[in-house]
C-alpha cells in the first residue's frame, strides 16, 4: 500500500473520524527511520488498547508497532486472548480467525501474498499469547517452522492464560500456583526458544519489553531475516501483573528483576551465521543510509 | 431479494480485473474464458474416468490460486492429482499441511489474502477441520472444500456416508450434494462463480459419495483444457481483502467479545443473519449455472421417492424395477442442501401420499429436513437408509416401498 490510498477525498475531509485524519497527517508509514521514539510524536497505529491498566502487553503493542520496518506493507494474524482485544483498535490489517491456528493461517496468507504481489515484500507478522502458541497452537506454530515459511512469529509470554482469568499454560514456571495448577504446576517451563532453533527459526530472541531499543532492533532483525531466509520467533515477556498480584506501576520492575543475571528472562539472542553476517550488512548499509540523509539534510539546509 | 430472473437470458459478466481471452498468468495455454461459454458453447469431448480425476480436471480449468492437501481416504488420490497439477505449473502454491484443522486455517490464510482457494477433504478430516467452517463464513472467504464423503464412528470406517453433510449444514457454507461424476466436475466450476458473487461470497462444500463417486469410472464431457475461469477478484468482496492494498480503518471501538450489551448481541446476531441471507441470495446465480435446485421425474405419482448424491442414482433404478411391477413411483432429486429448496420440494411434493427419502446415513437426516418444511409431513417415511458403508441396493429400496405399501416381497429383505 502506498500512503496515496489512504488520502481522503477533499469533499469527504471533515466528515472523516478525527483518528483517521490524523492517520493521513501524521501516521509514520513509508517513514525509514521510523521507531518506537516516535511514540508520543507522530500517530500511532494503535488508539486506545482495551487492556488492564498498566499491563505491560500494551507497551510492547505500542513497541511493536512503532518499529515495523514496513507497516503499510504488514498484515499481523492473532489469536484469540487478550492480544485480540487490541488489534480492533489497529492501523495494519490483521486476522482473527480461531484460537491457536495463527501460525497456519499466517502461512497460507504469506504464501497467497507472494503470488499475488511477486514484486513487492509483504511483511506478515503473527501476534498471539503463549496460550495460543505453545498449547493449543503448539502443532501449527512448529510445522509452519518445519515448512521455512517466511514469516516472524511473535509470542506474548505472561506465562498464563491471562484472559480466561489466570489458568496454567505450558510457559508457567513450575510450582507456580494457579487456577487448573491447584498444588502448583508440575513440570518446566516449555523451551520455545530452544525449540524453536531446532525447528528451524534463522533468528531466535527471548526477552522482556523493558528495553524499547532492544525490542526495536530485535523486532527489525526479525522482520528483516524472515524476508530473506525463513522463519523467526521472538519471546516477550509481558507479565500479567494482574494475575500475579502486581500493581498497575509494577510491570516494568516485574520485566526487570526477571530479567536480571540468573532470571528466567536474561536476554537470550540466536542466529545461524548466515543471519549474523547478512545483519552486519545491513547494519552498515543503515549506517550509511542515515550519515547520507544528514548529509543530503545538512546540505539542503545550508543552501 | 431474490427477484425472478430469466434464467435462459441471463448473462455471467466477465470479471473485471482481466480480460476475457487473455493467457493465463499460471498456465499459457490456458486462456481466461468467458463462464457462460466455457459451460455452454466450448468445444467439449467425452472422456471415461474415476471421480478423483474428475475433481483434477475441474481444477485444471479453475484457475485456483493455492490449494492444500493432507491424506484421507477417499480423497487422498484427488489432492495427490491436484499436487501433479501444481508441478505443472496450474497453480500458484500448493503443499501438504499438518491435519485438517491445520490446511482449513491454511485455506483461510490464503483466502484473507486474496486467493483462489481449493481444497479436498473427508470423514474424521471434516470433522477435525470442522471449527474452521462457520469461521470461513462469517469471514466471507469463498473457498472452496471438495467433501468426499466417508463414515465418521468408531470402530474405524473408511465407507461412504453422508453424516458429514448433516454436520455442514449449519455452518453457513453453501452446501452442494453431487450425485455424478458430471455433477461433480460441473458444480466445483460453477461452485467458485457462485461462491465469489460479491452478494454472497460464501465457502462452498461441494459433497460427494466416497468411492461410490471417487473410485467409480463415469463417463463425463470435457470442455477443451484450453479454456480456464477468469481469475478471482479480491476486491469484489463484502469484506477488505486482508493484503494491506485498502485503508485499514479502525474496525470498532472496543471488539464485541468483551461487551454483554445490547449492540454487541445485535452485531453478532445481525451478521449470522446476513450469512444465512447470502445463501439464500445464491439461489438466483446457482439456478442461472445448474438450473433448479431440484429435478423432477413424474412426481404426479402418489410414491414419490426425493434423494440427493448416490442415492438419487439408486432410487433411479429402483423406480425401474418397480416400474416392471406396475408400481409407478416419481423422483427428485435435490442439488442444493444449503440453500435448501423448500420451496420447491414442497410444490414438488403436493400431490404425493407417501414420500421415500433413501439415505447412506443411520440419522435419516434428509428425511428429518424435508419433514421440517412440507405441510402433512407425515407422508415422510425415514427411510430406507443404510449405514456403516452398507450398499442400498435398487432391489432392497424397491421392497421397501412394497412393505410400506402393504405389498408382499420376496428375498432377503422380507424377512424384515
Amino acid at each position: 500500500m502506498s500512503k496515496e490510498k489512504i488520502k481522503i477525498s477533499e469533499a469527504l475531509y471533515d466528515i472523516m473520524p478525527p483518528e483517521y485524519q490524523d492517520m493521513v497527517e501524521d501516521a509514520t508509514y513509508g517513514n525509514q527511520d521510523r521507531g518506537w521514539k516516535d511514540i508520543g510524536e507522530s500517530k500511532e497505529l494503535i488508539e486506545q488498547h482495551s487492556l488492564c491498566a498498566g499491563c505491560p502487553e500494551s507497551i510492547a503493542f505500542r513497541y511493536i508497532l512503532a518499529s515495523l520496518p514496513a507497516p503499510e506493507d504488514t498484515v499481523f494474524v492473532g489469536s484469540t486472548g487478550c492480544t485480540s482485544l487490541v488489534f480492533p483498535h489497529v492501523a495494519v490489517h490483521n486476522i482473527h480467525s480461531l484460537f491457536g491456528n495463527q501460525n497456519a493461517v499466517a502461512s497460507g496468507l504469506k504464501r497467497a501474498l507472494k503470488i499475488r504481489f511477486p514484486d513487492v515484500e509483504k511483511d506478515v507478522v503473527v501476534l498471539a499469547g503463549d496460550g495460543a502458541t505453545v498449547d493449543i497452537g503448539l502443532d501449527y506454530t512448529m510445522q509452519s517452522w518445519f515448512r521455512g515459511e517466511k514469516f516472524t512469529t511473535i509470542c506474548f509470554d505472561n506465562e498464563l492464560y491471562a484472559n480466561t482469568g489466570g489458568q496454567e499454560s505450558g510457559l508457567m514456571q513450575k510450582g507456580f500456583v494457579a487456577k487448573m495448577a491447584p498444588v502448583g504446576k508440575l513440570f518446566d517451563k516449555v523451551r520455545l526458544p530452544e525449540i524453536a532453533r531446532e525447528s528451524g527459526c534463522h533468528y531466535v530472541a527471548c526477552m522482556t519489553v523493558s528495553k524499547p531499543n532492544r525490542v526495536e532492533k530485535v523486532l527489525k532483525n526479525a522482520i528483516l531475516v524472515a524476508r530473506e531466509f525463513g522463519p523467526t520467533y521472538i519471546q516477550l515477556y509481558t507479565p500479567c501483573i494482574l494475575e500475579i498480584g502486581k500493581q498497575s506501576m509494577e510491570g516494568l520492575d516485574e520485566m526487570k528483576d526477571s530479567e536480571a543475571i540468573g532470571g528466567r528472562f536474561v536476554f537470550k539472542e540466536y542466529m545461524t551465521d548466515e543471519v549474523k553476517e547478512f545483519l552486519k550488512q545491513k547494519d552498515a548499509e543503515e549506517k550509511d543510509r542515515k550519515k547520507a540523509a544528514k548529509l543530503a539534510a545538512k546540505a539542503a539546509a545550508t543552501a | 431479494m431474490n427477484k425472478p430472473v430469466d434464467f435462459q437470458k441471463r448473462e455471467l459478466k466477465g470479471y473485471s480485473n482481466v480480460q476475457i481471452g487473455e493467457k493465463s498468468k499460471y498456465k499459457d495455454t490456458q486462456t481466461y474464458t468467458d463462464p457462460s461459454f466455457l459451460f455452454n458453447e466450448a468445444e467439449a469431448t467425452p472422456a471415461f474416468m474415476t471421480g478423483s480425476e474428475v475433481i483434477r480436471e475441474a481444477i485444471k480449468r479453475a484457475n485456483i490460486d493455492l490449494s492444500v492437501a493432507y491424506p484421507i481416504t477417499p480423497q487422498s488420490e484427488a489432492a495427490a492429482l491436484i499436487g501433479e497439477l501444481y508441478a505443472e505449473g496450474y497453480m500458484g502454491d500448493y503443499f501438504r499441511g499438518e491435519n485438517e484443522f491445520g490446511v482449513m486455517s491454511q485455506c483461510a490464510g490464503a483466502a484473507f489474502g486474496g486467493a483462489r482457494v481449493f481444497t479436498t477433504t473427508a470423514g474424521p478430516g471434516t470433522l477435525r477441520a470442522f471449527e474452521n467452517f462457520p469461521m470461513w463464513s462469517g469471514a466471507r472467504l469463498p473457498i472452496q472444500v471438495c467433501v468426499t464423503m466417508r463414515g465418521v464412528n468408531s470402530p474405524l470406517s473408511i465407507q461412504p456416508d453422508t453424516m458429514e453433510a448433516y454436520f455442514l449444514l449449519e455452518t453457513g457454507m453453501l452446501v452442494w450434494h453431487a450425485e455424478t461424476a458430471q455433477d461433480l466436475f460441473d458444480w466445483i466450476l460453477k461452485g467458485y462463480i457462485v461462491a465469489e458473487m460479491p452478494d454472497v461470497h460464501l465457502p462452498i462444500a461441494v459433497c460427494c459419495d466416497g468411492f461410490f463417486v471417487t473410485h467409480t469410472k463415469d463417463t463425463v464431457v470435457l470442455p477443451d483444457e484450453k479454456y480456464c475461469l477468469p481469475p478471482y477478484d479480491p476486491y469484489r468482496s463484502p469484506v477488505p481483502c486482508m493484503d494491506m492494498e485498502c485503508p485499514p480503518v479502525r474496525m470498532m471501538r472496543d471488539p464485541f467479545v468483551m461487551k454483554s450489551n445490547y449492540i454487541s448481541y445485535m452485531t453478532q446476531a445481525s451478521w449470522q443473519l446476513e450469512v444465512r441471507a447470502a445463501i439464500e441470495r445464491s439461489r438466483k446465480h446457482t439456478k442461472a449455472l445448474i438450473g433448479d435446485l431440484i429435478e423432477c421425474e413424474n412426481t404426479d405419482n402418489e410414491i414419490v421417492m426425493i434423494a440427493s448424491g448416490t442415492a438419487v442414482s439408486q432410487s433411479r433404478e429402483a423406480i425401474r424395477l418397480l416400474g416392471l411391477e406396475g408400481i409407478n413411483v416419481g423422483l427428485i432429486k435435490i442439488k442444493t442442501l444449503r440453500p435448501f429448496p423448500h420451496e420447491e420440494i414442497t410444490e414438488a411434493l403436493k400431490n404425493a401420499k407417501k414420500i421415500f427419502v433413501p439415505e447412506f446415513n443411520v440419522a435419516g437426516w434428509l428425511a428429518r429436513e424435508i419433514r421440517a418444511v412440507i405441510p402433512n409431513n407425515e407422508r415422510v417415511v425415514c427411510g430406507p437408509h443404510v449405514a456403516g458403508g452398507m450398499t442400498m441396493p435398487s432391489e432392497v429400496i424397491a421392497d421397501e416401498i412394497k412393505k410400506a405399501m402393504g405389498m408382499k416381497v420376496s428375498g432377503m429383505t422380507a424377512r424384515g
